[in-house]
């Protein structure tokens, strides 16, 4: 990445609340026009960077820039950026459309032309007609869509989104999903959308940061992250994933011979991992990518032998728990329906080997 | 033994439990439950508010004949508070005097509310019954202190003059216009700060945040969401202060002197000294009518500049 791709520019940032550290040393660049996402669990610490890039929280330490600015010294009112919060902030003894042209005092334009620009925007988040209509008068979906309007009307550099579809109903989030992904192409406005919901971050994102405890785990594509974790943690968070305990018995030219358990020893690419001889690690594996066979496979790939603890019928797929000899937890295995046959075959107890392609298996950072 | 009368009365049980025509209604109508529990608040306000005004405005239209009253009604007492420019001079100034008192009041105690409200965030209930503190001694005690501090020899003058700032003690001090405005501003501080608190501490502080984040310094933020959010407030400020100072007597028969005396102390007068009731009684009922309009023009005036700020 070089340095003009960092349209937002965030540098060892740290925030304290007293002695508690909400933020810890976090550095990333947000790039120009791309829907990124912060991901993480309750209370990891995502609010409070939005917040600090909307200039409602100051960094303890660091530098956040946007579009070359460094913002410590901005206040609020003058950043380049909006925020849709996440109760959507609408207010109450305004209409629709007066709340949409909030923001726009400060261009002083003559009435019409503001009436103009907001019927427009009306009409792009899909709610033309709605400018008389009070804050009470409207539904959660629709109230999201004012606070979209009044954000977008005003042409941000940056639009911030705390969690704005956490409200919704399943279906009307995932519309609205939808629509966010099409109305942030069409005005190719940088997003940073908060989220914790791991699937709505992989949905959206063109980027996605995984956070925990303050920390950014790791920044990457949806598919990077899901197919690379580079950690434990983001493995965990993203998906379901297998783990094996493993300890690395010696590195050579970008292959780590590995000595892992239940499997014994075995060679696998060592990435990017800062792995060393000695050093206790974990191998990963994805539920999807395991074969499931009910008789000895042939050939002489790895395969772990087990029996079958439980499955789990979920209509077009089936989810398996294989308890594997010599390993802590039980392996899960996820398989399309309409490729296992279905019915007493899969009756627990019954033993059944798992095998996978060879570069399904990976392995990840120091624990 | 035992069973025999068990059995017995069970069905009688049965049939007491099944409720009766009317309590079947009294349970399903909430209007009529509503009503039910209003009923002791609306007799005492029957007897105690509406008798006395229906007597008013009988009284209203009596007149004097010596120590009796002539019960013809007539608009003598109404044609003569309308001639008699002495009513409304002295209307005219129970207005004024309210009013700035009233003004005085609202702008004095905001910013009292809205510290407490946005800025303590520990122990908030504490400030505001320190803040009223000095309302829970009787009106007449307040006034008189307000005596001592305001007097000839009062704790201003002596201290103005100890200091030699001034030669003589300051008259407009006392038994004026000014002594009542301060005396009514303090003494109705309680009810302005209470009504702006609670309208204040309501503010979702998301709104104040959208507000900021769209633009808005923090003047623009106050004038655009703050204080039309707060209007509720202010409004039941501005009627709790206005509405009782104007008729009240007590301040400006103890404080106000000849030129601070207000309509409370001429209806007074006609109650007391004078002894013409129905005088009394219409000039009452003409205050009424005035407060009445005056508040109804100050709720359209707020209600327009709200939507021309918007
Ligand atoms: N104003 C504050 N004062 C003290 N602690 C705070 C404050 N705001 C947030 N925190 C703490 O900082 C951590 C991160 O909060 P937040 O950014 O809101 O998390 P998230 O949005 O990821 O759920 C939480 O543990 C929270 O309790
Ligand atoms: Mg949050």
């Amino acid at each position: 990445m070089t340095s003009t791709d960092a349209f937002i520019a965030i540098r060892e940032v740290e925030k304290f609340y007293g002695s508690f550290q909400a933020i810890a040393n976090v550095s990333m660049d947000i790039r120009h026009g791309e829907f990124f996402s912060l991901l993480g669990a309750s209370g990891c610490g995502k609010t409070t960077l939005l917040r600090m890039l909307a200039g409602f929280e100051s960094a303890s330490s660091g530098e956040i820039c946007i579009d070359g600015q460094p913002m410590s010294e901005v206040p609020p009112y003058l950043r380049p950026v909006n925020m849709v919060f996440q109760n959507y902030a609408i207010f109450p003894h305004l209409n629709v459309r007066d709340n949409i042209a909030y923001g726009l005092r400060r261009l002083r334009l003559p009435r019409s032309k503001r009436h103009e620009m907001v019927e427009e925007i009306l009409d792009l988040v899909k709610l033309p007609g709605y400018g008389d209509r009070r804050a009470n008068e409207l539904s959660g979906g629709q109230r999201q869509r004012v606070a979209l309007a009044r954000a977008l009307i005003l042409r941000p550099k940056v639009l911030l989104l705390d969690e704005p579809l956490g409200a919704l109903d399943k279906q009307l989030r995932e519309q609205m999903q939808v629509e966010l992904r099409r109305l942030q192409r069409s005005v190719g406005i940088t997003f940073v959308f908060v989220t914790h919901d791991q699937e709505e971050a992989l949905t959206l994102s063109d980027r996605i940061a995984v956070m925990a405890g303050g920390r950014v785990l790791q920044v990457d594509t949806p598919s990077r992250l899901y197919e690379a974790p580079r950690s434990r943690e983001v493995a965990n968070f993203i998906g379901t994933m297998n783990f094996l305990g493993a300890r690395v018995v010696s590195r050579a030219n970008g292959h780590l011979r590995l000595d892992i358990e239940a499997l014994g020893q075995l060679d696998l690419p060592a990435g990017g991992t800062p792995l060393s001889e000695g050093d206790r690690t974990c191998v990963a594996i994805r539920p999807e990518k395991i074969t499931l066979h009910k008789d000895r496979p042939g050939g002489d790939a790895p395969a772990l032998s087990g029996t079958l603890e439980m499955t789990t019928y979920l209509g077009e797929r089936s989810h398996f728990h294989v308890r594997v000899p010599g390993c802590d937890n039980s392996f899960s295995v996820s398989a399309q329906n309409n490729t296992i046959q279905g019915g007493e075959g899969q009756a627990s107890g019954r033993p059944v080997w798992l095998t996978w392609r060879d570069d399904a298996l990976f392995v990840l950072g120091k624990d | 033994m035992i069973d025999a009368p068990l059995t017995g009365t069970r069905p009688a049980v049965v049939q007491e439990r099944r409720p009766g025509r009317l309590a079947g209604l009294f349970h399903r109508s909430e209007s009529l439950r509503g009503y039910t529990m209003l009923s002791p608040t609306m007799l005492v306000m029957a007897v105690g508010i509406l008798a006395p005004f229906i007597i008013l405005l009988a009284m209203s239209f009596w007149t004097r004949q010596g120590f009796e009253f002539d019960t013809t009604p007539t608009f003598a007492n109404y044609a003569r508070a309308m001639s008699e420019p002495i009513f409304g001079a002295f209307l005219a100034r129970s207005f004024w005097v309210s009013g700035i008192a009233t003004v005085a009041t609202v702008l004095l105690c905001y910013p009292m509310a809205y510290y407490v409200a946005f800025h303590v965030h520990r122990n908030k209930m504490l400030w505001i019954v320190l803040m009223t503190l000095p309302f829970w001694t009787s009106y007449l005690l307040r006034v008189f202190a307000w005596k001592v501090i305001l007097g000839y020899e009062g704790v201003i003058n002596s201290a103005l003059l100890s200091m030699g700032l001034i030669d003589a003690p300051l008259e407009f001090l006392l038994y004026s216009q000014t002594a009542v405005i301060i005396t009514l501003a303090h003494a109705w501080a309680a009810f302005a700060i209470l009504p702006l608190y609670v309208s204040l501490e309501k503010i979702d502080r998301s709104l104040l945040e959208a507000a900021t984040d769209l633009g808005d310094g923090p003047a623009w933020r106050f004038l655009r969401v703050t204080l039309p959010l707060s209007m509720p407030g202010v409004i039941a400020a501005v009627f709790l202060i206005f509405i009782p100072t104007t008729g009240d007597f007590i301040t400006p028969a103890l404080l106000g002197g000849p030129d601070g005396a207000m309509i409370g102390n001429l209806i007074q007068l006609q109650f007391g000294a004078v002894n013409n009731w129905p005088m009394g009684a219409a000039l009452s009922i003409v205050l009424m009518l005035w407060i009445a309009t005056v508040a109804l023009v100050f709720l359209l005036v707020t209600r327009k500049a709200q939507e021309r700020l918007a």
